[in-house]
């Protein structure tokens, strides 16, 4: 946690991903065949082969993909996160956080803000459209801001923005806030023509859920210099792709420990029910990872109003619960209704196979059929198998029987 | 191992000193019969209740692991 | 005639033994039920419901963390609907208690984050996961007392090495009883305190032992529990030698009183070494192992009455009996025991001081194992024993599962006199004087004597005193001790003439 997460970019994933200059689709969770990927993650790939030009329509794109015409890899394996369904391919614009520290770099898409969005499935015109706004204008945009800035320091919104409701995965209301305020001078300053400025400040002034891709990042950034220590039960990756959920171990380095995901508990947007919900995805669980989201509930009483009795105190209770399965609180990020306790931080599998307290993840539910989009949201929590399987083959790894 | 160890050393809340049985006052931590935290607290005595499931979904052997792991 | 079989089986939901055979028990009761059971699902446990005709192919998936319902009935309808009461029963007492379980501590390591100065960790868990809980406890520097039974020995003599390495006593598995700075811990009594330190690897012997001395004017520094098999050649009496080296730097103990079923010789050797080189004074009890050579400093004590007269240094009178309590029956003795020790006790009295042989399911030395078609030999049965309480409530929580036994015994005519124990104290069962009472009181025709011994205090929750009352209000002869139960007994089928 001695990390120092810095936002320095923004750039074509395929810049700072070589491996994307093919026709190479990346995705959330552990990996996964077309076969048996969910209708959400399909129906995304498809608008995302339709957007970078790979085939003239979704049909044909769907034909590509069952057909090995592009080859799948999990966002992971490159340093990279991506919220839900977590498509990244070549011409996105990826954010780069670099953690100072260890001089490691993250990657994250940006935040297309609500409704059919990819992320959820979506892969109409208005989704396609919308990406490519963002492609040519909010990604150059920020970029040229950000650079200018000369990077943001990011650990210092996670701070403040706990003490004003956010958890950083289901609300990020606070922090989008602050961050704006941080950027917008420097998005002033390098800005060619003010209508577009104004696009750029509008969309994410409206954009309630910008700072989760930011956090997802930052999370990825702080999180891998974690891999690979020796004897570590510390998880530095969580999840999904709505099939599997995966995680990853420090001591076992990329090894996957996969077991079907579960089924998110939450509140529909009026006219959906449990029977439209696709199972949970996304790389977000990465913010978890890190303390916050469901870790940080207590912070955040409104979210907590997804589930079940929706009181207060019943935030605290996640957060106290959790704290039940880290290696120990971070004193830097502390939230205010916990007398200024830290946030419960590195998630040991040890301590979750024994007590059977499965990690909580805030998430948002997405339609199971392609191109829908969000239903709802709500929390899910990490299947125990992968903390089991994973603590069998730490043991496997020490000779302890 | 090692790092497991050295691990468990900073995460086992506080490094606690080690005490006599006969010694020192009585506190107790009670895991399983929920009956023997009544009693002890009935009596006075400060005691914890852990609500205890069986670990590793209920495989004993992977739980006897869990334990010399550290857990 | 065929029973209608229907299993439920829900996912990842614990409830501790006591609490399902609790609501096993009303549903058992509902008419037209033949048999019902509500199981955690481990590998033994659907064995166990296997054997009771209670597992039907549904439940063959079903994990340890898993709880399984069983019900067998004449139909299905009352199949289901004994369903739903046990789905009532479980989820009941749940609702109350939310709010407050919710950040319940989920482990040891949780639990000392609440109350860092823990000295001991009480684990009572299914035997299968109690030593993985005891060595998460003496990591953590805490002493440990395992209730649980049923522990593989493989298991805690692994545990004890490590502990005897971190300096950690381990008391148990199997440990009932102990009374540490004066705090009674699982099934103990409250008796006064004072300069007797107890070591016992029985549970029942170490109350009936501290019972009798406070009883007596006496007192009890610590009571230390070491587990039944402490003393076996394969665990070495780790734990008893750690006990004594704790004792006998304890400054409030002044005389040691050691218990045990007859240890392993090699074992008795390193024990008497190591009280050899004490200052104190010890009184060792090793039921059923006469003629010991003992140290200077030590003196041998055959039963556990006389442990608690050497370590008093006075007799303990027999209490008076009226004239006309004693009348000569012909038959046999049967004793339906509670506690292991108590009835080992009962083996030796009746071996020395009887006319014929004598049989049981935990035989001493110079007893035999118990035959079913036996009708002339005195027969004495430890309830406690594995074969009795796998799957079922220990009969000090429970007496009523000595219930059906004592029933059919009082119906048999070849009995003289039934021997019966009544271990009160914490964690026993809130009336089991009461219990038996009532089973005395449904079979009036009764001709045998029914003779028992109170173990326990005035002190304790359940008050010895009216424990008695009850008792002999039913025609029970209540004896000061269980060897002077014994002999009460014995006088009663061997003389006409009473003791009075």
């Amino acid at each position: 946690m001695s990390g120092n997460p810095v936002w320095i970019d923004v750039l074509p994933a395929e810049k700072v991903i070589p491996v994307l200059k093919d026709k190479v689709v990346l995705h959330a969770g552990p990996p996964i065949s077309w076969e048996r990927m969910c209708g959400p993650l399909k129906g995304a790939i498809a608008g995302a082969i339709v957007f970078e030009k790979w085939a003239p329509d979704l049909a044909t794109a769907t034909e590509m993909a069952a057909g090995g015409g592009v080859t799948f890899h999990p966002n992971h394996h490159f340093g990279a996160v991506g919220p839900m369904t977590g498509i990244t391919t070549r011409s996105m614009p990826v954010m780069v956080v670099e953690n100072r520290t260890f001089k490691n770099r993250s990657f994250c898409t940006l935040n297309e803000g609500l409704g059919k969005v990819m992320r959820f499935g979506g892969n109409d015109q208005e989704v396609l459209n919308r990406l490519a706004w963002m492609r040519d204008v909010l990604g150059p945009d920020l970029g040229s801001a950000v650079r200018a800035a000369g990077g943001i320091e990011l650990k210092g919104f996670i701070g403040r923005g706990l003490s004003m409701g956010d958890e950083m995965h289901q609300r990020n209301v606070a922090c989008t806030s602050l961050i704006l305020r941080a950027i917008a001078p420097w998005l002033a300053r390098t800005a060619k023509d003010t209508n577009r400025l104004a696009e750029v400040l509008a969309s994410i002034g409206a954009n309630d859920q910008f700072f989760l891709n930011v956090a997802m990042a930052m999370g990825k950034a702080i999180m891998d210099p974690v891999k690979g220590i020796e004897g570590s039960s510390v998880v530095t990756a969580m999840c999904r792709n709505g099939t599997d959920f995966g995680i990853r171990v420090s001591a076992t380095g990329d090894q996957w420990f996969v077991a079907p995901v579960e089924m998110p508990e939450g509140l529909y947007f009026a006219g959906y029910g449990p029977a439209d919900a696709n199972p949970d995805m996304g790389d977000s669980a990465i913010v978890e990872t890190i303390g916050v989201g469901g870790f940080a509930m207590a912070a955040s009483p409104a979210v907590a109003g997804f589930v079940g009795a929706g009181s207060a105190s019943s935030a605290l209770a996640f957060t106290r619960t959790m704290s039940q399965i880290v290696v120990g609180e971070n004193p830097q990020w502390t939230i205010p209704a916990l007398d200024f306790a830290g946030v419960p931080t590195g998630i040991d599998i040890r301590l979750v196979a024994d007590t059977g307290i499965a990690p909580v993840i805030n998430t948002g539910i997405a339609h199971k059929e392609a191109g829908v989009g969000q239903v709802g949201a709500g929390v899910v929590r990490a299947p125990l198998d992968c903390f089991i399987h994973a603590a069998r083959a730490l043991s496997n790894k020490l000779g302890v029987q | 191992m090692s790092s497991v160890r050295k691990e468990s050393a900073e995460t086992g809340s506080v490094s606690r000193r080690s005490v006599g049985l006969l010694d020192s006052p009585v506190e107790v931590v009670n895991v399983g019969l929920e009956g023997f935290y009544q009693e002890l607290k009935l009596a006075g005595v400060p005691v914890v209740h852990v609500s205890w499931s069986p670990p590793a979904n209920g495989d004993p052997k992977m739980a006897d692991i869990l334990s010399k792991l550290g857990a | 005639m065929s029973d209608f079989i229907l299993n439920e089986v829900r996912k990842r939901m614990y409830l501790d033994s006591v609490a399902l055979m609790r609501i096993s028990r009303v549903i058992k009761e509902t008419r037209g039920v033949r048999e019902a059971a509500l199981m955690m699902g481990t590998p033994s446990n659907q064995e166990i419901l296997a054997d009771a005709g209670l597992l039907a192919d549904s439940s063959k998936g079903a994990q340890g963390s898993d709880l399984i319902i069983g019900i067998r009935a004449e139909s299905e309808m009352v199949a289901r609907t004994a369903l739903a009461e046990a789905l009532n029963q479980i989820s009941a007492p749940k609702r109350q208690s939310e709010a407050e379980t919710v950040t319940e501590p989920r482990s040891v390591r949780g639990a000392l984050k609440i109350q860092p100065n823990t000295t001991i960790a009480l684990i009572s868990v299914p035997g299968e996961f109690a030593i993985a809980e005891g060595r998460k406890a003496i990591t953590r520097d805490l002493h440990v007392m395992i209730f649980s039974d049923n522990v593989p020995i493989e298991q805690e003599v692994a545990l004890k090495q490590e502990a005897q390495k971190l300096g950690r006593l381990v008391m148990g598995p199997d440990c009932g009883t102990a009374i540490i700075n004066g705090v009674p811990l699982a099934f103990a009594n409250k008796v006064n305190r004072g300069n007797i330190g107890v070591i016992g690897a029985s549970w029942t012997g170490i109350q009936e032992v501290t019972t009798l001395i406070s009883k007596f004017g006496g007192g009890i520094s610590h009571a230390i529990g070491v587990g039944g098999r402490d003393l076996s050649s394969q665990v070495g009496g780790i734990s008893t030698l750690m006990a004594i080296e704790m004792l006998d730097s304890d400054s409030a103990t002044t005389h040691i009183v050691i218990i045990s079923k007859p240890p392993d010789t090699k074992v008795i050797e390193k024990i008497l070494e190591r009280v050899n080189k004490s200052r104190k004074k010890f009184t060792i009890c090793f039921l059923g192992a006469d003629d010991i050579q003992v140290p200077w400093n030590a003196r041998f004590a055959p039963t556990l009455k006389a442990a608690a007269e050497l370590a008093l240094s006075k007799p303990i009178d027999s209490k008076p009996l009226k004239a006309g309590d004693i009348r000569f029956r012909e038959g046999l003795i049967v004793g339906l025991y509670s506690g292991g020790t108590l009835c080992t006790e009962a083996q030796y009295v009746l071996m020395r001081e009887a006319r014929r042989s004598v049989t049981s399911n935990i035989p001493l030395k110079g007893v035999s194992y118990l035959k079913p078609d036996d009708h002339i030999s005195d027969r004495v049965i430890d309830l406690g024993a594995d074969e009795f309480t796998k799957g079922k409530p220990h009969p000090m929580i429970d007496p009523s599962t000595r219930d059906e036994m004592l029933r059919n015994t009082l119906r048999d005519p070849s009995v003289g006199a039934v021997l019966l124990d009544v271990v009160i104290g914490y964690g026993a069962h809130s009336n089991p004087a009461g219990n038996i009472a009532a089973v005395l009181n449904s079979v009036p025709e009764r001709r045998a004597a029914v003779i028992a011994s109170v173990t326990g205090t005035d002190d304790d929750p359940q008050n010895r005193a009216s424990q008695q009352a009850i008792l002999e209000q039913s025609d029970v002869i209540v004896a000061a001790s269980n060897v002077d139960a014994v002999r009460i007994a014995l006088n009663c089928v061997q003389s006409g003439q009473g003791m009075g």
